[in-house]
Order: structure tokens, then C-alpha cells, then sequence
């Protein structure tokens, strides 16, 4: 059966199609947005510390659910079918919103030298390093937009390392916490130059999210805006099978399962897939035909590669006083002194107070020198949980080209498509640079007065990256033979068919990603609302 | 925060499992004598033992007082149904070596004993023909984390009785208030 034809059918409704679901509705083109996942209120939110996307043990609360496998391969070859819930899952989420629900909203520009790190370091062995076919330059007026229609609060005009920005931020952060008021004086101390995070979250009234949704998504902000323009019609619970094409090589629309189960055809001018950096890969690679036999865009077996994510480390400080409020986010103050220009590695990243901790993550983190159990560990959690600060930062991960999303061959999901395969490993660089991070986050709590700090212990580099900052999978490049996308994010040899999230970024940064893919799904938009004026001509 | 990536293999097993479980291949949760939804009396009597070790009650309660056994017992019929086997293979090979060792099951050893032995678990050390389908490292860790859960988590879940483990931390309830205390039964202003 087929529905009425539109201009674009988006695939995913998270940071990246949610963006550009506003953008062509409002230029008033017609859209369907199709999500897999439910659209939850603020009321079905409950918070639930067992049961959420960064404390699964119970579940995921926003998905995906047990219907939806994956194989991890690990470092002896051994396959494994695993669930959501499992680390190597590599989860971000499943509802309207995508990541942007239940994320932490730190809201990052990148930096300038974040778009070409191989001219600026020059070739990495074993990395597929390249630059990026866009400059900080082309992005910034989007960073801007994004920041302004979605919302962010926060001060950065202390991080003289900042790339440059025409707009102040929309609002101003919020007050500060107890650990940043013992942070930044250690931080000035030591020659730092610390700053009020950037947050997708309303410090004063502002735009479209409501009184209890302090937090701006996509699913509070652009998404409600997309559909009252009339243009933009949101379907949930529908699970894309693949991408149709057409005998000449074009997208023609997508096939996906509804809400009962019935597979339908949805046909577009455009098809644009915003699934997540695994997902997105699977779609392409599960959309096979007589002239794409590998999938699509996939002629030169770029499709998948280079998965990364974020190494995350640092160091937890345990003070003689109190360090606690039970004032949200927790996260508040960062540094990017450490993003560039270090000895004897590549990049680097920032470094910020962790969220807070709720009593079960503390009581289960272990670490050499705490003891896990018993009455020394019980000591432990009552001495310090209130006495304590983590800092901890994304290190910029090298691209691996072994690191990958594949089809399985055998496994499928409940729908019957082959699910996602995820292997290979990390780089070499990145356990430097997590090494050298965790010692400068140990120096600032040490001159902020911890008695005794705990490192994280080195990372381990067997599996691929990935997880909740996943990226990479379709490279942006001008060269077709090693990238997946062109600079305005549109498949090499698809005309219409276009990748637009995270799986675009040929490197992620040494920051937390979101507003990144924002900022490209607005640039991409824009390219594509001005190309393709009368969308139905071919 | 990164997930981490160190992974058993049994765990990999299981959550392969869990799909068919779910779907109604698994072991239904039923009383069959005992109060508990899924333990046997001697399990349950075992596994209160090991979590009272593993926070045990001092000046602020210990895991059982807290309900850990009934979280345990509780999810052990939800989203922990694949873990059943290894539960009911666990504690019995628990009390096996404790017997072997000591000549009683471990809920009858002297709380030292239960210390020493729980150490031995935890290494792989137990010397026991009893732990040849499960290491006990792996099963202790299990025990370990689910204790964790039970006692620190939110007592929605079936542990943390009174919040006692909140209160021990002197926090709030709600642990986190957040910044917006907004009534959304009055009428929005502005
Ligand atoms: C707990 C948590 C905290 C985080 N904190 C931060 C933070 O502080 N700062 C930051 O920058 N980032 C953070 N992130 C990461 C951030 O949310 C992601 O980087 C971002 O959402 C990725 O955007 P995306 O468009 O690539 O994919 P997503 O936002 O994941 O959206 C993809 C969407 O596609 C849907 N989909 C996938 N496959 C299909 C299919 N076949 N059919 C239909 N729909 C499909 C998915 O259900 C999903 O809704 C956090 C994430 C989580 C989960």
C-alpha cells in the first residue's frame, strides 16, 4: 500500500531530524517524520534512577526495548547478541527527541582546529584522520541558530580558547553550585580558564518548552513548531525497514513498519535518514537492490566505518567537607585548556564537573583504593557521597577504519530486519590523551583541596567506540572514494538521499556532541530547502 | 558518561536469552510454599546472609532490614528474569562450598567466617567442585550490584525500606529537587 506522496520523508526524529523536520516544514515543504520510538510528556518522565538511558540496570526508559538486538563482536572474535540494555549496545535512545529527551544537555561549539586536526597534526597512523570539507567558519551562523530556537544558557567568556562567536547566548547560566564555587577559584589558581557550561536549559522563561520542561530538546522545541506549521506530519512507533529506490538509481521513499505491524511505502522526493550514527548505517546497508548491491552509498565500503564515540575519564576528589547541593544538572563548570595543543598526542578535550551522581551510581562506582564491599564500603559511601567531585572530559577519539557498524548476517530484530554489528577497536592516541586527561583533572581537584583523589584507571582499547556520542559511520569528504556524504551532507551517488546526524562528522570533537549535529542539520537545510526549490522535479 | 565496554560472556548469553524469556519460553514465578515470588526459603535464606556482608547494618540499617532480598526477589520476575538460573544455581553452590569448608550452610557460619568465605568468592578462589556451570566471581558480582541496587536505589523498586539508605546520605526526597518548583495545577502566568 502507498500514502500520499510528500516532498521529504525523514527517518528518526532525534538532534539531527528533528532539526531538519522545522526547517522544511517552514519553508513549506511537506514532510513525514517517521520515529520509531513513542513521544513522551514531561508527565510520563517520572524520574527513575534504575530505569533511564544512563542507568539502564531496570531497563531503558525511553528505548529502544528487548525487540531490538545487536551483535557485538569482541576482542577474541567471539560474537555476542546482546540487548539495549547491555554496554557494548552502544544505546543513545529511542523516542521523539531521540538523545535530545534524557540527555544532559551540555550544549558545545566545537573549535576551530576541531575541522582540520590532520593539517593541523598532520597524518595519524592507523586513524583515518581527515579534514573536514566545512570550517568552524561555515557552521558558526548555525551554532547561533541553534543556540537561539532551541535555547542555551550558560557563559563562555572566560574560555579564551573559544572559537569565535557574533551572538552572545541566549540566556544566562544558572546560579552556581556548591562545586563550582570550590572549582573556579582552583582552577584560576592553577592558570585555568574555567567558564559556565553552555546548556540546553532554560535559566530564565524562554521559548516554546514548558514550565516543567526546563530542558530544550528537539521534541519541546522544533518538533511541536514542524507540525503546527501544517506542513509536517510526525509518525511514531514506525520502524524503517530500508530505502526504496527507483530503476535510475534515486531514492523513491522508504518502507517501514507501522504502529500494527503493517509494512507501508512512504514516498518522497527526498529521503533524509537521521537515525544515530549505528542505526543510520544499518539503514543504508539493509537498503540493497540490483544497483546498489553493498547498500546504499556504500560503493567504496565506507558505510559504517570509522564508529566512534567518547573516551570519558578523570578523577573523583574526596574532600573533608561537604562539596553537595541538590541543585540540578550538577555539571556547571568546565575548562578547554586541555582541548589542544598537548605533548605527545593528538588533541585532547574538556574537562568539567560531572553530573550528579544518584546514591546507587556512586555506591557502584569502583575504583582501585575503595573498597566494593562490606563495612569499608558502606563507610565509604557514607563519608563521602556528600564530599565529593568528579571531573571528567571526552577525549577526541582517532577514527578507526576497522571500527564499524556492519549488517548481521543471521541476527534479525522482531521485524525481521538484520540488525546492527558492531567491532573493531580503539586508537592507541586515545588511551594517551585519557591518561594525560584523568592527571589534569587529579591536579584541579588536588588545588581545590581534595585530601585524596582517584583516577580513573586507563581505558581499554579492544571493541569499537560509540555509545551515547556516537558518530562517524557516513564521513562528510569531498572525495566519494573515502566519504560516504558531500559538505552539504547528501549521499555521493544518491541524488536525493541525504545523512544528516552524527554519522556525518569525520571526527567528534572533545566535546559532548548534540549541538553540533544541531547546527549541521541546520546548515544541511538550508543547502537543501535553496537546491531543491520546486521539490517534485527530478 | 561512557558506558564500559568489560564484558563476560555469560552475560552476553543471557541477554540473548532474555528475548525468549520474555516472551514466554522462561520459568513462570510462582510461591510453591514459600512467601517469596521466586526464592525457595533456603535461597532466600542464603542470599540475606551474603547482602547483610555486603552492607552490613551498623549505626544505619544493613541491606536486609532495607528489603534488598525483596528487590532481588522482585526483579528476579521482571527485567532480571534471564538471571533466575543463575541465581538458583548460585546460592546453592554457596552453601556447597560453605559445607565443604566449614561443614554448615553459610547462613549457620560465624560472621567472620561468612567474610572469609565471601572474599574467597570473590577472587575465584573457592575451592569447590561446586561452581563448575558459574564462576563464583561472576555470581558474586552479580549479588554485589543487585545489593547496590536494592539498598541505594529508589524504594519504588522494592528495596531501600523508608528510604533508609537516603536518609543514612542525609538527602532530600526526591534525591535531586532540580531547579524548577513550578505547581502546574495554577494557571500559567506570562
Ligand atoms: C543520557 C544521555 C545524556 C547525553 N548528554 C549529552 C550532553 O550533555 N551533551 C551532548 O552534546 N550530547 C549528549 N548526549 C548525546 C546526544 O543526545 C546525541 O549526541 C544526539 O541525540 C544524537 O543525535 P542524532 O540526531 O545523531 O540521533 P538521535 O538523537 O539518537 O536520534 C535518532 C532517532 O532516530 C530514531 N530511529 C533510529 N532508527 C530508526 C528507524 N529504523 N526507523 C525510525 N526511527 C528510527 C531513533 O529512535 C531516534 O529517535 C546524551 C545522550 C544521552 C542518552
Amino acid at each position: 500500500m502507498s500514502l500520499k506522496h510528500v516532498n521529504a520523508v525523514i527517518v528518526g526524529s532525534g538532534a539531527g531530524g528533528g532539526v531538519v523536520a522545522k526547517e522544511l516544514a517552514e519553508a513549506g515543504r511537506s514532510v513525514v517524520l517517521l520515529e520509531r520510538g513513542k513521544w513522551f510528556t514531561p508527565f510520563d518522565e517520572r524520574k527513575d534512577d534504575l530505569r533511564n538511558q544512563r542507568t539502564c540496570v531496570l531497563g531503558n526508559a525511553f528505548g529502544p526495548d528487548e525487540r531490538n538486538p545487536r551483535v557485538y563482536v569482541d576482542a577474541s572474535g567471539h560474537e555476542h547478541v546482546i540487548s539495549p540494555t547491555h554496554g557494548a549496545y552502544s544505546n543513545n535512545a529511542a523516542c521523539v527527541g531521540g538523545g535530545t529527551l534524557s540527555y544532559g544537555a551540555m550544549a558545545w561549539r566545537f573549535m576551530e582546529r576541531d575541522f582540520h586536526l590532520r593539517s593541523t597534526y598532520g597524518a595519524v597512523d592507523g586513524s583515518t584522520l581527515d579534514d573536514w570539507p566545512i570550517t568552524y567558519a561555515d557552521l558558526e551562523p548555525y551554532y547561533e541558530k541553534a543556540e537561539w530556537e532551541i535555547g542555551v544558557s550558560g557563559d563562555d567568556s572566560n574560555n579564551i580558547f573559544r572559537a569565535p562567536r557574533k551572538r552572545p547566548l541566549p540566556m544566562p547560566p544558572l546560579p552556581p553550585t556548591r562545586e563550582h564555587q570550590i572549582l573556579n577559584p582552583a582552577a584560576r589558581r592553577l592558570g585555568l580558564h574555567p567558564f559556565d557550561i553552555p546548556m540546553l536549559r532554560n535559566s530564565v522563561p524562554y521559548n516554546v518548552a514548558c514550565e516543567v520542561d526546563a530542558k530544550c530538546g528537539t521534541h519541546n522545541t522544533v518538533i511541536p513548531k514542524a507540525i503546527e506549521t501544517g506542513n509536517c506530519e510526525l509518525r511514531c512507533e514506525c520502524i524503517v525497514r530500508e530505502i526504496l529506490t527507483s530503476d535510475s538509481g534515486r531514492a523513491a521513499g522508504v518502507a517501514y513498519y507501522d504502529s500494527d505491524g503493517r509494512l507501508q511505502e512512504q514516498s518522497a522526493d527526498v529521503v533524509v535518514v537521521s537515525c544515530a550514527a549505528i542505526e543510520s548505517a544499518r539503514l543504508l546497508l539493509n537498503s540493497t537492490s540490483r544497483l546498489f548491491p553493498n547498500g546504499l552509498g556504500n560503493r567504496y565500503d565506507w558505510v559504517g566505518r570509522n564508529l566512534q564515540g567518547h573516551a570519558y575519564t578523570g578523577a573523583i576528589g574526596l574532600f573533608d567537607h561537604e562539596t553537595y547541593d541538590d541543585l540540578g544538572p550538577g555539571a556547571s563548570i568546565a575548562v578547554c585548556d586541555f582541548n589542544h595543543g598537548n605533548l605527545g598526542f593528538v588533541s585532547g578535550g574538556m574537562l568539567a564537573n560531572e553530573f550528579i551522581r544518584l546514591p546507587y551510581q556512586f555506591a557502584s562506582r569502583t575504583a582501585a583504593g575503595i573498597p566494593r564491599w562490606g563495612a569499608g564500603h558502606k563507610d565509604f559511601v557514607r563519608r563521602y557521597y556528600r564530599s565529593s567531585i568528579s571531573v571528567m572530559g571526552p577525549m577526541q577519539e582517532m577514527p578507526v577504519f576497522d571500527s564499524r557498524v556492519q549488517v548481521d548476517p543471521k541476527v534479525k530484530d522482531h521485524w525481521g530486519i538484520p540488525v546492527a554489528r558492531l567491532s573493531g577497536h580503539r586508537h592507541q592516541n586515545d588511551l594517551l590523551g585519557t591518561n594525560f586527561m584523568s592527571a589534569k583533572a587529579e591536579a584541579w581537584l588536588k588545588e581545590a583541596g581534595a585530601a585524596t583523589v582517584i583516577r580513573s584507571g586507563p581505558i581499554s582499547l579492544d571493541g569499537p567506540s560509540g555509545g551515547q556520542h556516537q558518530a562517524g559511520t557516513c564521513r562528510m569528504g569531498n572525495d566519494p572514494k573515502t566519504s560516504v556524504v558531500d559538505k552539504y551532507c547528501r549521499v555521493h551517488e544518491v541524488d536525493n538521499l541525504y545523512v544528516i546526524d552524527g554519522s556525518v562528522h569525520p571526527n567528534n570533537g572533545g566535546f559532548n556532541p548534540v549541538l553540533t549535529i544541531m547546527a549541521i542539520a541546520y546548515y544541511a537545510s538550508a543547502n537543501l530547502v535553496k537546491t531543491r526549490k520546486g521539490m517534485g522535479a527530478t | 558518561m561512557q558506558p564500559t565496554l568489560r564484558l563476560n560472556r555469560r552475560a552476553f548469553l543471557q541477554a540473548a536469552l532474555t528475548a525468549a524469556a520474555a516472551a514466554g519460553a522462561g520459568v513462570a514465578c510462582s510461591r510453591n510454599g514459600s512467601p517469596w515470588r521466586f526464592f525457595t526459603l533456603d535461597q532466600a535464606r542464603t542470599l540475606a546472609s551474603m547482602v547483610d556482608q555486603i552492607i552490613p547494618p551498623d549505626q544505619d540499617a544493613g541491606a536486609v532490614w532495607a528489603g534488598v532480598v525483596n528487590y532481588i526477589d522482585r526483579q528476579l520476575c521482571g527485567p532480571y528474569q534471564a538471571l533466575q538460573e543463575t541465581y538458583r544455581y548460585g546460592l546453592g553452590a554457596v552453601d556447597q562450598t560453605s559445607q565443604s569448608n566449614y561443614g554448615k550452610v553459610f547462613a549457620d557460619l560465624q560472621s567472620h567466617q561468612q567474610i572469609e568465605l565471601l572474599h574467597r568468592l570473590e577472587e575465584g578462589k573457592a575451592p569447590s567442585g561446586a561452581w563448575k556451570q558459574l564462576s563464583s566471581a561472576e555470581f558474586f558480582g552479580y549479588v554485589v550490584d543487585h545489593t547496590m541496587q536494592g539498598f541505594y536505589g529508589d524504594p519504588r523498586h522494592g528495596g531501600n525500606r523508608e528510604g533508609v539508605s537516603w536518609k543514612m546520605l542525609n538527602l532530600p526526597y526526591p534525591p535531586i529537587r532540580g531547579r524548577v518548583r513550578s505547581d502546574l495545577s495554577k494557571p500559567r502566568s506570562g
